[in-house]
């Protein structure tokens, strides 16, 4: 028999970071838990198989491929730049707060690592098996990491209804790719497009199929009716988590939505397209409206990420090059902003806390001014407003839906940006003009003013605060918020950077 | 073709009749001498009737995963001994890499006192 040449330089960035998350088993085995070099093993990692997604992206010529089942196209490596940003930033964010709760650090980082090599798979994946295997290795490391605070119970509930929830939206997602096999005789993304431009022979197999597949995808990227589990995850989890897994987990899901709906079922676009532009339109609708009545900031930054998973998918909905790389663009922009915003509140949070109130932002321009000036960019962002990397997020997504013919979604949309601008000023609102709450009147008395912005990143707050203080502000934390807010301001300024980029590597998966 | 199923038919129609006669034939020949021991339920040698929320040590669940664990992987060793020949050096080095990984969570697990009791 001849054996297969396998390309495995295809799956460079996935393999350095396998390599890396075993890296990390032994030494936390062997040496008991150094937490710095943990730490440090990550994030080497993730930076290496970062710059070989690069590397490889700027090979010249035809896409290498593994067999028929892993493409290593521009597409696939920018998703990959993508998930790095959000790993990297939640090993920042975790170096301070993860060893708090936990004693499992190395058990931390390498769940991480084997999450992104999921992430990373799916957006290279050419077969919907190999999707469905990087989803699950991307949830069963999610689903341990919602858990890791294992004294607090709603983080065991958190893990406990995303696991629940999460294999049933796998059977659904497995089911959807049975039935599109059955009715194309395939699993390869490809040769699904081949057999279906000739018009399927059992159109209602294969609409069934592209139905359940979208609730398998909504689910991962909690489009409205599959959210259900958004609002008790993200806050259950440790913020850390909730940083990394809200903006790489629906970066993943996209790649995969993108490259199966635009790659193998550009045919059926007319149906599938109408499906998701009431579902993005409900989840707009739905994310906004519920995130404006909550009074915690992870609660209200769960809320708003549905919301954000509906703008993205109003870019799927376009079905075009355009469409595909505002989605591309929209979700690098996310990455940065939501996970700057998560790393705040990481920075706000005490020992065995559940959620952040939101008086806890009171007077934080006084107590933090670098916190709360990066807390204001983060919000701007998300909002859309100028110059930050939200808006042209927004632009480039509502752009290409009014370019293919969704006038009345982008309505939809924009009127939704008008909705959250209130919950996300509010937040600056509070950080810059409400008197400091009750609860921190010694953080007030202590916050010493004029202190240079520069400074605020180093271990602030008095001691006086008390037991229930926060923890002063590590320089990890401080570095992941930083990174943070200047990608945010810098894809904001300079989108062009990445445009160009992006629209040469959208083109191949059409 | 419907007819390609007959073979199983036969088969099920086997076993149930077979299954009949052995439940049959000793009710009807065998001597039937009850004690209180026969008449217990079996369970491994246990007493079975206690608290079903009685506490056992949580070493119990850890041991149990490990074990399903590696009792997995070695049933995927099996397919592989038998294609080994064809596979030739690809093959072995796959496996080396497959247990390579297994071998760094066995030390992990080892060195974390996951199999001490």
């Amino acid at each position: 028999m001849t054996l297969p040449t396998l390309d495995l330089v295809v799956l460079l960035p996935q393999l350095i970071v396998l390599t890396a998350a075993l890296l990390v088993l032994v030494v936390d085995g062997l040496s008991g838990a150094r937490s710095w070099l943990l730490a440090g093993i990550s994030l080497v990692a993730l930076l290496a198989a970062g710059a070989a997604a690069i590397w490889l992206s700027l090979q010249p010529g035809e896409p290498r491929r593994l067999q028929a089942m892993a493409v290593a196209d521009g597409f696939a490596l920018l998703f990959d730049v993508v998930i790095v940003v959000a790993a990297v930033l939640g090993v920042l964010l975790a170096y301070q707060s993860i060893p708090r709760i936990s004693q499992q650090v190395g058990s931390y980082y390498a769940l991480l690592l084997l999450a992104v090599v999921g992430m990373m798979t799916m957006g290279a994946a050419l077969d919907l098996i190999v999707v469905f295997l990087a989803l699950e290795i991307l949830s069963l490391a999610l689903y341990i990491l919602a858990g890791f605070n294992r004294s607090e119970p709603r983080s065991a509930e958190a893990s406990l209804k995303y696991f629940l929830l999460g294999a049933f939206a796998s059977a659904f997602f497995l089911y959807g790719a049975a039935l599109v096999y059955g009715a194309t005789a395939s699993l390869n993304l490809e040769a699904i497009a081949a057999a279906l431009a000739g018009g399927s022979r059992s159109p209602a197999m294969l609409y069934l199929g592209i139905a359940l597949l979208i609730v398998g995808f909504g689910f991962k990227v909690a489009l409205v009716p599959f959210h259900m589990w958004t609002p008790d995850v993200y806050p259950g989890a440790p913020t850390p988590v909730t940083a990394f897994m809200s903006a790489a987990t629906k970066a993943a899901a996209f790649a995969a939505f993108l490259r199966l709906f635009l790659t193998a079922l550009p045919t059926a676009q007319p149906t599938w397209s109408w499906a998701l532009a009431v579902l993005a339109a409900v989840t707009m609708t739905l994310g906004n409206v519920a995130a404006l009545r909550q009074r915690e900031l992870k609660r209200m930054l769960a809320y708003s990420s549905i919301a954000h998973a509906g703008y993205a998918a109003v870019g799927l909905v376009a079905g075009t090059a355009q469409g595909a790389g505002a989605v591309l663009f929209y979700l690098l922009a996310y990455a940065f902003m939501n996970v700057g915003a998560f790393g705040v509140v990481a920075a706000l949070e005490r020992a065995g806390e559940y959620d952040v109130a939101r008086g806890r932002l009171a007077g934080l321009s006084e107590r933090q001014p670098a916190l709360a000036a990066a807390m204001a960019i983060f919000m701007f962002s998300l909002t859309g407003i100028p110059p930050f990397a939200g808006f042209f997020g927004k632009l480039y997504v509502f752009g290409a839906a009014v370019a293919a013919g969704w006038g009345w979604l982008v309505v939809i949309g924009v009127i939704n940006s008008v909705i959250s601008a209130y919950y996300y000023l509010q937040v600056t609102v509070e950080m810059y003009f409400a008197a400091p709450a009750a609860e921190a009147p010694a953080a007030a008395a202590a916050g010493k003013k004029g202190r240079a912005v520069a400074k605020a990143a180093a271990p602030s707050p008095a001691p006086e605060e008390g037991k229930a203080a926060p923890a002063p502000l590590s320089r990890a934390t401080a570095a992941a918020v930083l990174a943070a807010a200047l990608g945010t301001v810098l894809i904001g300024v300079l989108p062009a950077l990445l445009t160009g980029w992006i629209a040469q590597a959208v083109q191949g998966i059409f | 073709m419907p007819s390609d199923y007959l073979p199983i038919l036969i088969l099920i129609v086997l076993a149930t009749v077979f299954a009949i006669i052995a439940m049959a034939l000793p009710a009807v020949l065998g001597p039937s001498r009850k004690t209180k021991a026969k008449l217990e339920p079996y369970e491994s040698g246990m007493v079975p009737y206690t608290d079903a929320r009685r506490r056992f040590p949580v070493q119990y669940y850890v041991i149990a995963v490990l074990f399903i664990l590696f009792d997995i992987e070695v049933i995927f060793l099996y397919p592989w001994a038998v294609m080994l020949r064809q596979l030739r050096l690809f093959g072995l080095i796959e496996m080396a890499v497959f247990l390579g990984i297994l071998l760094v969570g066995y030390v992990f697990v080892w060195k974390k006192g996951a199999l001490e009791w």
